[in-house]
């Protein structure tokens, strides 16, 4: 057991429920870290939870609520108080949506914008704010590299996710003096839940262990912002370079 | 399919042999509760079975005209109590991550296939044995309590005292009694990581007997590798172990040193090849022969260090056969298995020979009973394969042997009905929901 290292450490997790946020808790868990779980689904966050003391947490417990509908300010503070400080925030809510249904129906792509942007800024406004004040600690908040470059098939979901990432390099750079940290996540094709439906996986596809690793390790140093895998940061920079002439010809 | 449907179809989704190509409808929930809505579902509206990693070498982990539920998503830890051993975890749980939880805490599994990577529910389906199988029977012998969600949607807890007879039936019943859905297990204490290995050639089957008569009282583990190639037929190699005190308690890495990535060439394990790799193999023992401390990973898991080994038999995959005869006529049958391999000019890769032990398991399917195993894999060249295992077959039958059904992909329903005398009980508690390619041939 590697019990020092991170033995102790405060974290929430905000979406535990989601592969990326199990596997990458499953880390913090085996280092003897202190989790609170929030999710909509408190049965299947007490699941986790279980799971995670089992895997060597010190504690885990589970905050079942509506992240996108809570007052995250106030909720974050209550955590905070009953975790006796606060280390970590791992944000890794967020909808992905049916691009087709969310042209048609401005009902549906608003709910997906106000629950990936509108209400993961506030946690993340709410935790900078923490952080900068104690002068230490880590928020990481997932992205995607769908925020890279707006493509036809998912440019809705990927604006909520460029909108958090201008969002989080602000707030990287606000805390920079500070010794505390912000980074923003950007996992490529990744098999969780959430990608369940999509056929035929191929090679560019990652495991949710895999990210987790990354967003672990992010969590102690590193870059501001983090392609998981890190071949994302090439393949985006080639996509985002792409002209438009050649790019609209591409039906991604 | 139907657009309702929460199963996807999958042609990728092959048991261990390769042998069988039929698209499966699949679907892989992460969390118990995604599990009734399942049996619900359009697309399983036949039938269903629950499936682990897929380690069940012919047909009984398939379900090609119903639906699959893959359980690895299912991996939850639930209660471990490090001061008596006590394990409950979800069915999708494999035995590789049991293994990395508990062995720094001084546990391992009371006894472990040849593979790490089959879940706990898989190893309660297929009532899985070991090398350990004279001392402490096969895995269901060590099952204190599972969770089994029935066809019909009821969830029921059983043990050898709470619904006695559904439990006799779910340990070694192939995944037909219900959704394994958790297993609760009682682990074995350790002294280290380690075991203290002793490795001895021997140039005939009746040095084998000798070795595993005079191994069973002082070695906790005893398994062999037999060539039944006809250069060196007879002779093995006989590794008997004891776990040891000095050492750590680490667990095993992840990751595999080398991985198949691709089917080689239906001709590459051919007599030649396998003869040559015999040689090669018997005299490197010969050469290594004595005591050796290893990690267990060395000890019970060598393949797993190559990831999709199984792709080594070609496109066509690989036919295994695994039997066991009974002591009274152990011996002669087991000479007329291996001179019946030997004439037929085909080669067995991966030949193991162990003793079991007399203790008997819960389950009314369970394979293991006293006597001694074979265990054989042939590449898959149609016509000529499936003849010579009609003649073990008939070997087998003549000792009064069975056959072990994960490890089959085509045993007649007469070959099934004589290994397991009372499968009429077992059909009994089947569940009408629950199906598989295996039982649709055995019940038909």
């Amino acid at each position: 057991m590697s019990a020092d290292k991170g033995s102790g450490t405060r974290i929430i997790i905000l979406g535990a429920t989601s592969g990326i946020a199990e596997a990458t808790a499953r880390i913090w868990a085996a280092q003897g870290g202190r989790l609170v779980l929030v999710a909509r689904d408190g049965a299947r966050a007490e699941a986790i939870a279980a799971d995670l003391k089992v895997r060597g947490a010190e504690e885990a417990d589970v905050v079942a609520l509506d992240l996108a509908k809570a007052d995250a300010a106030a909720e974050l503070d209550a955590m905070v108080a009953k975790l006796g400080g606060l280390d970590i925030v791992l944000l890794a809510y967020g909808a992905l949506g049916d691009q087709k249904t969310l042209e048609t129906d401005p009902t549906a792509a608003r709910a997906l914008i106000e629950t990936n942007f509108t209400s993961a800024s506030a946690w993340c406004i709410a935790a900078a704010n923490r952080f900068e004040a104690q002068k230490s600690g880590a928020l990481l908040v997932i992205g995607s590299v769908a925020g890279d470059r707006g493509r036809q098939s998912n440019f809705i979901y990927g604006a909520t996710k460029a909108g958090l990432a201008a969002l989080v390099e602000g707030i990287a750079h606000r805390l920079a003096p500070t010794g505390a940290r912000a980074v923003l996540i950007k996992p490529g094709f990744v098999d969780t839940p959430m990608t369940a439906a999509i056929p035929n996986k191929g090679a560019l596809w990652a495991k949710p262990e895999a990210v987790g690793a990354i967003i672990a390790r992010a969590a102690q140093k590193g870059r501001p912002v983090v392609y998981a895998p890190g071949f994302w940061r090439l393949i985006m920079l080639i996509v985002r370079n792409v002209p438009a002439a050649i790019f609209h010809k591409t039906k991604l | 399919m139907n657009a309702a449907s929460r199963f996807v179809e999958r042609g990728d989704v092959l048991s261990w042999g390769r042998v069988v190509r039929r698209p499966q409808r699949l679907a892989r929930p992460h969390f118990a509760d995604e599990l009734p809505a399942l049996l619900d579902d359009p697309a399983a509206t036949d039938s269903l079975l629950a499936i682990g990693l897929r380690r069940s070498y012919g047909d009984s982990g398939l379900n090609s005209e119903g639906a699959v539920i893959d359980m690895t998503g299912l991996d939850h830890f639930i209660a471990f109590d490090a001061g008596t051993g006590l394990l409950r975890a979800e069915a999708g749980v494999s035995l590789s991550q049991v293994l990395q939880l508990v062995v720094p805490k001084g546990w391992f599994l009371p006894t472990t296939p040849g593979t790490r990577f089959v879940t706990l529910g898989g190893a309660v389906a297929n009532d899985v044995h070991g090398k350990n199988h004279h001392r402490a029977g096969s895995m269901g012998c060590h099952v204190t309590r599972l969770g089994l969600l029935r066809g019909d949607g009821e969830r029921l807890e059983l043990s050898p005292e709470e619904n006695a007879g559904l439990f006799a039936a779910t340990i070694g019943g192939l995944g037909l009694t219900g959704v394994i859905e958790w297993v609760e297990l009682k682990l074995a204490k350790i002294g280290s990581a380690f075991l203290d290995v002793e490795i001895i050639p021997y140039g005939s089957l009746d040095e084998f007997w000798a070795l595993a008569e005079e191994s069973t009282e002082r070695f906790e583990h005893t398994v062999a590798w037999a060539d039944c190639m006809p250069a060196g037929r007879g002779r093995g190699v006989f590794s008997r172990a004891n776990w040891t005190y000095e050492g750590d308690y680490k667990a095993h890495g992840d990751r595999a040193w080398k991985n198949m990535p691709v089917d080689l060439p239906g001709f590459t394990l051919n007599k030649l090849s396998v003869s040559a790799f015999n040689e090669f193999y018997f005299r490197a023992h010969r050469w290594k022969a004595g005591r050796v401390r290893q990690h267990y990973s060395v000890f019970f898991y060598p393949l797993d260090a190559i990831h999709n080994w199984n792709r080594l038999y070609g496109k066509r995959g690989m036919l295994q056969f695994q039997c066991v005869v009974p002591w009274a006529s152990a011996r002669p049958a087991m000479d007329a298995l291996m001179a019946a391999i030997a004439q037929s000019g085909q080669a067995s890769f991966l030949t193991v020979l162990k003793t079991f032990g007399d203790i008997a398991s819960p389950g009314l399917m369970s394979f293991p009973r006293p006597g001694a195993t074979l265990a054989l894999d042939f590449p898959n060249r149609g016509e000529e394969t499936l003849a010579l295992m009609g003649r073990l077959d008939a070997i087998t039958r003549e000792a009064g042997g069975a056959l072990y059904p994960a490890k089959d992909g085509r045993m007649s329903r007469e070959m099934f009905r004589l290994s397991f005398p009372r499968w009429e009980e077992f059909a009994q508690a089947k569940d009408p929901k629950m199906n598989s390619d295996f039982w649709r041939r055995m019940a038909a």
